[in-house]
């Protein structure tokens, strides 16, 4: 038994006719081929597989992609915005916030979530680092020891502020 | 086309172009940015790039999601494999039942022990005396012996058949009562392997110095017994495998998540009798290793056996349960310690029992580790006589083998605890009784009491730095002031040396060299050609520093080619904080022999001497003369004015044989406060002052001191492998093995000091593992130190707070009665 299903993902939409027990990740990975989603536990336990599902950070490990039906996906391969680099990709980059890269997908998806849905952030503040270490608590890293991780996400939390503020000015 | 600088809104400068060299293609819109802020960093000046804060190369792909790890490959026909584990940790296989699997929805094969029984084994490069090496064959044949040990693989057009159909295979075991308790294991007469008639691997010595006179004169003697807990490694990417065969021309692709391609070739072709040069072996991104993917597993061979066998590629992801039950496990040791000092804290002797739980089967470094243990057990110390026994021991558990440290953090948890115990009893503080007996800055090379020589030091200086930098004489007054209103705050220190750079070829069990070749492309561009195989350690781009230094170019112009060994010479692979010290040495050298042809050749052209050939800012020359890069490269190409006997091309390949092991050091300084109510543990300050010699990229040093001192910090505190006494694996999914995440680690201080070594021309000497190795004891001698009122000397780790609050309750009833 299939069921055929829409999804918007960054920006394009695909159509397949799945199972209803195929996973979420699996769709982004083996059907829309955009394979810079990981898969890191498959048990909601390690955050590498995070996207944004309508605009919100969500392990696609843990939704089934029915779940997904008609909804739009964000995943890493379509966070830079017209050839830029999203802040907190740069933020990564710059501050030394990867080593194998493995986890970092879901952690810039989450990142990204954060900044935007902070209480700091939406006061125009950056986050301070407890709460950027307990925000990011969904997802492991075993490479980096999380410092330059907090790192790039300050980073990118002043970045974002300070365009927001020339955007007002 | 103008690029914008964002910040300032003026053109960006770009990176600096060497006159000379072809201009580069442009970057994507999306990494120009990035390219201002690695202009920033440089202060636009070109060479040196080594010792700078080049931000890395490999990034690019790595944050924008479109690298390829092993998981990510797709080739047309491709199938996929899943495998049938032993849910036992011992048992006698009655049979195995296949016939439902085969006929479930979208199966190709299904393959057990009866067709591959005929294959090589997994190998084993243990070489001691009296080693027992039972039969360790890809699919487990008549028993298995631990849980998670591969007993058939099914193979099917999709994953999700695969996994259906792997749940219809029906497996009859008899279970065994299994052998998990090395101690026990030992005196038993239940054998993990019949044919062994024992479950003693094998034994080890090390004996040097007068130990009974040692222990006779001494005025006391400090002994101890330490559990170093069973670790799983678990790289955020599993292990992963790809093959395809080609029957036409009979090749066989393999593509791992491995860190030693080379090896692995030369295995698979060993284990399906294939000849060697029809094997590749390509690792795509990997996503971490820490040791672990230092091997030759099981599925390495039966997922190539499969492709060979049905014409079409097969693809294998490790799923996180394998990863944690059949990916090979680190530490488990029991130690038996005892010190003989002098009242001054002058250490007369050590003896020293290591008793290495191996779990069922050598995988290929096993035996080996613990004896790593041995060579490294006196640490940073000049001690008089040692004895160490080590015992390897067979049980009903996953192998352990190479993790982040591989024996050696054991060795510096055991140094470096007992060194506390001694002032404790001497009633001497923990940083004087280290000093005492550390060896001179004249002393080296120093002849270490096992039987090594260390090549660099200066411990002290590094130790006076972090207790600097830690304020040591403010931690110890907070301490005293805590005490005093009954709450415990301890102060740890560990001094550590590790041994890196592995290593001579004498000393390692298959080879200690790794090769490198440079070559410069026509359009001027450098192919680097490396044996190391980086899997996040940023090799890109550190040796890219280091050629751009040489030839007077930029990183960009140079791309290091590892991890295909089509296309990369023989090498030995990345562990053992080994690929710049050795592999970039390799490829340092081969620049060297490259630049020196160019040097012929300008020298030529331009009729002066070689030895007055300068290379810099894309230039070859004297002051008043030179040439474009470009120029003396299309010389060398053209091959139509070379000096006479100078061969055309530019191309160069060494093999580097270095003549020591490397000794990076360190003292790590961790202050911590505990609740005596809840046992739970709370880390308050954490200093590193670590020396790895000269440095190429001061941020990449520092990523690799912050992740190993984290996966430290978590086995003193979290991490534990366990097994019940039926030899079930409890801790086998991400819920019940205890990973750290970032609000339960602290903020790191680092710091360095620089003494170069002596073993390579670059002085380096290897980071990867010194935070891991350093910080473990650093934990447990602060967590120890703060309960020091209540009478508690040692707590086992990990030091969870149930654990802590236990020992503390025993201590106030001890006290009460
Ligand atoms: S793969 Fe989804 S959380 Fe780990
Ligand atoms: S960078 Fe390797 S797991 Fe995070």
């Amino acid at each position: 038994m299939t069921k055929d299903i829409k999804i918007k993902i960054n920006g394009v939409e695909h159509r397949a006719s799945v199972e209803p027990r195929l996973l979420l990740v699996h769709f982004l990975r083996e059907v829309a081929g955009l394979t810079g989603t990981h898969i890191g536990c498959e048990t909601s336990l390690c955050g590498a597989c995070t996207v944004m599902l309508e605009g919100r950070a969500v392990k696609s490990c843990t939704v089934l992609a029915v779940q997904a039906d008609g909804a739009s996906v964000t995943t890493v391969e379509g966070l830079a915005q017209s050839g830029a680099l999203h802040p907190v990709q740069e933020g990564f980059w710059e501050e030394h916030g990867l080593q194998c890269g493995y986890c970092t997908p879901g952690m810039i998806m989450a990142a990204a979530d954060l900044l935007e849905h902070s209480p700091a952030a939406a006061a125009g503040a950056t986050p301070g680092d407890l709460e950027i270490r307990e925000g990011l608590g969904g997802n492991i890293c075993r490479c980096t020891g999380y410092q330059n991780i907090v790192a790039a996400v300050r980073s990118a939390a002043r970045k974002m502020n300070r365009r927001k503020k020339a955007v007002a000015a | 086309m103008a690029i914008r600088s964002r910040k300032t809104g003026k053109p960006a400068p770009r990176q600096m172009a060497p006159q000379g060299t072809l201009a580069r293609a442009p970057k994507k819109a999306a990494e120009r940015g990035i390219a201002a802020a690695q202009k920033s960093r440089t202060n636009g000046r070109p060479e040196p790039w080594v010792g700078r804060r080049y931000l890395r190369k490999e990034d690019p792909r790595l944050i924008q999601g479109i690298s390829h790890y092993a998981d990510d490959l797709r080739l047309p026909g491709m199938l996929h494999c899943v495998f049938v584990r032993s849910p036992h940790a011992y048992a006698r296989i009655a049979g195995i039942h296949t016939g439902a699997a085969r006929s479930s929805p979208g199966v190709v094969a299904v393959y057990t022990a009866s067709d591959t029984k005929a294959l090589g084994v997994v190998p084993c490069a243990g070489a001691l005396p009296d080693l027992k090496i039972p039969r360790h064959p890809v699919l487990a044949e008549g028993h298995v012996r631990h849980v998670g040990e591969p007993v058939a693989a099914v193979i099917a057009e999709d994953l999700y058949q695969a996994r259906d159909a792997a749940e219809k295979v029906q497996v009859e075991y008899d279970p065994l009562p299994a052998v998990v308790d090395p101690e026990k294991a030992l005196a038993g007469t239940n054998f993990v392997h019949a044919s062994v008639k024992s479950n003693q691997a094998f034994t080890h010595q090390l004996k040097n110095g007068d130990v009974d006179a040692a222990f006779s004169r001494a005025d006391r003697v400090v002994k101890a017994r330490f559990v170093n807990q069973r670790l799983a490694p678990v790289s955020m990417e599993t292990r992963g495998v790809v093959a395809q065969y080609l029957p036409g021309e009979k090749t066989l692709t393999v593509w791992s998540s491995t860190q030693i391609p080379h090896l692995l070739k030369t295995q698979v072709a060993l284990i399906l009798g294939v000849p060697e040069t029809h094997v590749r072996v390509v690792t795509p991104e990997v996503g971490g290793g820490f040791g672990s993917k230092l091997n030759v597993y099981r599925e390495e061979a039966v997922v190539p056996f499969a492709a060979m066998q049905l014409g079409r590629p097969v693809k294998w992801s490790e799923s996180r349960r394998e990863n944690i039950a059949a990916t090979i496990h680190g530490r488990d040791q029991i130690n038996y310690v005892e010190l003989a000092l002098k009242k001054n804290g002058t250490i007369l002797g050590m003896r020293a029992r290591v008793i290495s739980d191996l779990g069922a089967y050598h995988q290929l470094l096993t035996p080996i580790i613990p004896t790593l243990t041995a060579l490294l057990i006196s640490g940073c110390y000049k001690i008089g006589a040692l004895q160490c026994d080590v015992v390897g021991v067979f049980t009903n558990k996953m192998a352990t083998d190479a993790y982040r440290g591989a024996g050696r953090p054991e060795a510096t948890y055991i140094i470096e605890r007992m060194v506390d115990l001694a002032a404790r009893e001497l009633n001497l503080d923990p940083a004087e009784i280290r000093r005492r007996n550390f060896p001179k800055p004249r002393e080296y090379p120093f002849a270490t009491i096992t039987g090594i020589t260390y090549d660099s030091g200066n411990y002290e200086n590094a130790m006076k730095k972090a207790l600097e930098l830690a304020g040591y004489s403010r931690l110890r007054a907070r301490q005293k002031d805590a005490w005093k209103r009954g709450k415990y705050y301890g102060v740890g220190l560990s001094t550590y040396v590790e041994i890196c750079a592995m290593g001579p070829s004498t000393a390692m069990p298959a080879g200690g060299w790794e090769s490198g070749t440079v070559r410069v492309e026509p359009t001027g561009k450098i192919t680097v050609l490396t044996g190391a195989s980086p899997h996040g350690q940023g090799q890109e781009t550190t040796f890219a520093q280091i050629v751009a230094d040489i030839f007077g170019l930029t990183p960009d112009d140079v791309n290091i080619v590892h991890g295909d060994t089509a296309a990369v010479p023989y090498g030995i692979g990345t562990f053992g904080s080994r690929a710049t010290a050795v592999g970039g040495t390799a490829m340092y050298i081969a620049a060297q022999k490259v630049k020196a042809k160019m040097a012929a050749i300008a020298a030529h052209l331009l009729g002066e001497k070689a030895a007055a050939m300068n290379f810099s800012a894309g230039r070859v020359g004297t002051k008043k003369k030179s040439l474009g890069f470009g120029e003396v490269v299309g010389a060398a190409y053209v091959a139509r004015n070379l000096p006479p006997g100078v061969e055309p091309g530019l191309e160069a390949t060494h093999f580097f044989e270095p003549s020591n092991f490397t000794f990076p050091f360190g003292t790590h300084v961790v202050s911590c406060e505990v609740d005596a109510e809840t046992g739970h543990i709370r880390i308050d300050k954490y200093v590193a002052v670590d020396d790895c010699g000269n440095v190429i990229n001061p941020l990449l040093v520092e990523g690799q001191i912050h992740g190993g001192i984290v996966q430290g910090v978590s086995q003193a505190l979290f991490e534990e492998v366990i097994y019940n006494e039926d030899g079930q694996l409890v801790t086998g999914t991400l819920m019940d093995y205890s990973m750290p995440k970032a609000a339960q680690v602290p903020e790191f201080i680092l710091e360095r000091t620089c003494t170069p070594s002596p073993v390579n021309p670059m002085g380096v000497k290897g980071v990867g593992e010194a935070g891991t190795i350093a910080s473990t004891p650093a934990v447990v001698n602060a967590v120890c130190d703060a309960l020091r009122p209540l009478g508690i000397t040692h707590i086992d780790m990990p030091l969870k707070p149930e654990k802590v609050w236990r020992a503390i309750q025993q201590a106030r009833a001890a006290a009460a009665s």
